[in-house]
């Protein structure tokens, strides 16, 4: 059987696998609190693998191992800010949101605030910041399928963004919150699995030796010990070195801030459990990581990666694929056709459950904020709620579709760490503040969004990534003056900056007032939403 | 952001979410909340500022530290990729730290206070 027919059969099986989850899981709900939570009822280790399941993206798996067998060192640098960043979602947001909110990012926000203008900014950033990850995982699974099923051809790409956008409108529709989180920790498990198996073998290869590993990589893409220093990709002059900083600044302080993140703590019965969820993440996602490090190295040293070969030309997101099926005997044989079928199906689980997850973040948003609250200021009937919330999702989901297509040549990396920069830039400050500052008021919330957001956007349309480079996204003017591609040095502070100016500047003496009751809420847990019975 | 009419606070229709329970005010006035919180943000706050510190600390040292980095020390294992583990193994570190801290300082006044608040509200 050939890997593409294997491949295909696997594709096949992940889908029947999650669509009869779905299926189950939509027996089991009823009302909004299963809709947008999942009932609160998943415990801590449960949780803590749909966290990983959401987290970790196409973009981790294909494209961190890609960029470390592409550039070596630097590559590592993503998976450190990128398991950093738990500790702030440990420490500061976790538990404490867990108390103070229902079911969006706003909650906890419209607790103190007045909700209209809060809401509607939470909700604009939420839809934003999804959009772009979204788009990402599309483009992403569009490419991957052509490459993986050996055809280059615009219409298997456009099929595959097509199909995956009406599975994530399907697990979210029918499914809601216990559907998706059921399918991110399939795909959790699916994904340790398949990572630890190739990790095995790679390192099987080289006697379990990591020296050897690491000499092997550095001789066979000719460029020594470079290849195992800092510097490779971002150490060329000044311009670039800052341009580090701003991502691992992005990435550190953006993931406390990723709206599809944060709605995952809703979903356990207590603050106490959403902690336990989080270690148990830090451990997965931790332990992914390293093994991606053994993934890069190994790909640099067992596969041609120069210029030409296909894993540069798949910038580095075939690395992992192949690397299966060099380590599973090579490309004729039976053991590297399973492998690559496996690692691939794998890989498109993973794509299935984060946009699954981002779907239904962007939809309870637009449900719970925009119509229940802002346009029937909480008149709207539970049922009529989840009845928009679906609506919702099939209309987001479109709109990905339409935007996946048309950006298919957008680079994948870019947009994740777009989303990255948007998250701690207009949504952290805001978390942050309006947990741990009583001054914070409704004008500091809705300056800190909207101007986190805007500065973000404003700066990336007028740098080199958009406009002015070769690699841009308009190649033919040029109108960029910022010079970083990553605008989070700049962005971050002003979202922090903009949510003080905006709070100094006007009195809301209820917003102070509430913030005792918040207080005692967030950090006990006394009046909290508690789990449903069924 | 113009100033939004308050709807009289009817039905669910209130501009603010709060409930406004004489109860969280006793709660937060009390001793056992005040030592609480203390406990909590005594953790939580020197922790953040500490892991950002040394993220950021690797994060220049690889920009403009290349020579001190790129000492080898074992075979082709060099000081960054040291370095880069130690912030793994840091990460993983301060996650339990907080985890045995809040279980055995925070935890408990957590759920006498929660209880004291069920009595107040009945439920």
């Amino acid at each position: 059987m050939s890997s593409q027919t294997l491949t295909t059969i696997l594709f096949l099986a992940v889908v029947a696998l999650t669509v009869g989850i779905t299926f189950w899981a939509s027996r089991q709900s009823s009302g909004a609190a299963d809709f947008y939570a999942g009932g609160r009822n998943f415990t801590g280790v449960q949780n803590g693998l749909a966290i990983s399941g959401d987290y970790m993206s196409a973009a981790s798996f294909l494209g961190i191992s890609g960029a470390i067998a592409l550039n070596g060192y630097d590559g590592f640098l993503y998976s450190i800010g990128f398991l950093v960043a738990w500790l702030v979602a440990l420490l500061l947001v976790a538990e404490l949101l867990r108390n103070s909110g229902r079911y969006t990012m706003a909650d906890q926000l419209a607790y103190r605030m007045r909700q209209t203008p809060v809401r509607t900014a939470a909700a604009t950033s939420t839809v934003v910041v999804s959009i772009f990850y979204l788009l990402a995982q599309m483009v992403g699974a569009g490419t991957l399928v052509a490459l993986l099923l050996g055809v280059d051809s615009a219409a298997i790409k456009n099929l595959t963004i097509v199909g995956v956008g009406a599975l994530m409108i399907f697990y979210v529709t029918v499914g809601g919150m216990k559907g998706t989180t059921w399918v991110q920790i399939v795909k959790a498990v699916l994904l340790m699995s398949g990572t630890v198996l190739i990790t095995v073998l790679v390192l099987a290869e080289f006697g379990f030796n990591l020296s050897e590993l690491l000499g092997a990589a550095a001789d066979n893409t000719g460029k020594g010990s470079a290849f195992l220093e800092p510097g490779l990709a971002y150490g060329a002059d000044l311009t670039s070195k800052i341009d580090f900083v701003s991502l691992g600044l992005a990435l550190v302080l953006g993931t406390a801030g990723l709206p599809h993140i944060l709605i995952r703590f809703y979903t356990t019965p207590t603050a106490r459990e959403a902690r336990t969820s989080v270690l148990w993440a830090i451990g997965l996602i931790g332990a992914f990581y390293l093994m991606t490090l053994v993934l890069g190295f190994g790909a640099a040293a067992l596969l041609d990666t120069g210029e030409g070969s296909a894993v540069a030309d798949s910038t580095g997101n075939l690395a992992s694929p192949l690397l299966a099926e060099a380590v599973g005997g090579g490309s004729d044989s039976t053991g590297g056709a399973i492998l690559l079928a496996v690692i691939s199906a794998v890989a498109f689980a993973t794509i299935l459950a984060v946009v699954a997850g981002l779907t239904l973040t962007s939809a309870s948003s637009v449900a719970h904020d925009m119509y229940a609250n802002v346009v029937k200021k909480g008149t709207a009937s539970e049922k009529d709620e989840v009845r928009v919330a679906r609506i919702a999702a099939f209309v987001i989901g479109g709109i990905a579709i339409a935007l996946a297509i048309p950006a298919q040549n957008l680079n994948i990396a870019f947009l994740v760490a777009l989303a990255f920069a948007v998250a701690a830039s207009a949504n952290l400050p805001s978390i942050v503040y309006n947990l741990f500052w009583k001054g914070f008021n409704t004008r500091g919330a809705t300056w800190s969004i909207y101007g986190g957001l805007i500065t973000c956007i404003v700066l990336v349309a007028s740098s080199p990534v958009v406009s002015g480079s070769e690699t841009a996204l308009f190649t033919d003017s040029d109108w960029s003056w910022f010079p970083l591609s990553n605008p989070g040095i700049i962005s971050i502070p002003a979202g922090f900056l903009l949510g003080w100016l905006g709070s100094i500047t006007s009195t809301e003496p209820e917003a102070a007032d509430s913030y005792e009751e918040l207080e005692v809420r967030s950090l006990t847990g006394a009046g909290a939403e508690a789990a449903v019975h069924h | 952001m113009a100033e939004d009419v308050r709807p009289a606070p009817t039905t669910g229709a209130v501009p603010h979410q709060r409930s406004g329970h004489a109860v969280y005010e006793q709660l937060h006035a009390s001793g056992d909340f005040q030592e609480m919180r203390k406990g909590y943000r005594a953790f939580a706050i020197p922790a953040t500022i500490a892991f950002l510190v040394w993220y950021l600390l690797f994060v220049v040292m690889s920009n403009w530290a290349t020579g001190f980095m790129n000492t080898k020390l074992i075979g082709n294992i060099n000081v960054a990729l040291v370095f880069g583990l130690l912030q793994f193994a840091s990460t993983f570190l301060i996650a339990w730290l907080y985890a045995r801290h809040m279980n055995r300082h925070v935890d408990p006044v957590a759920r006498r206070l929660e209880q004291r608040y069920n009595e107040e509200v009945g439920r």
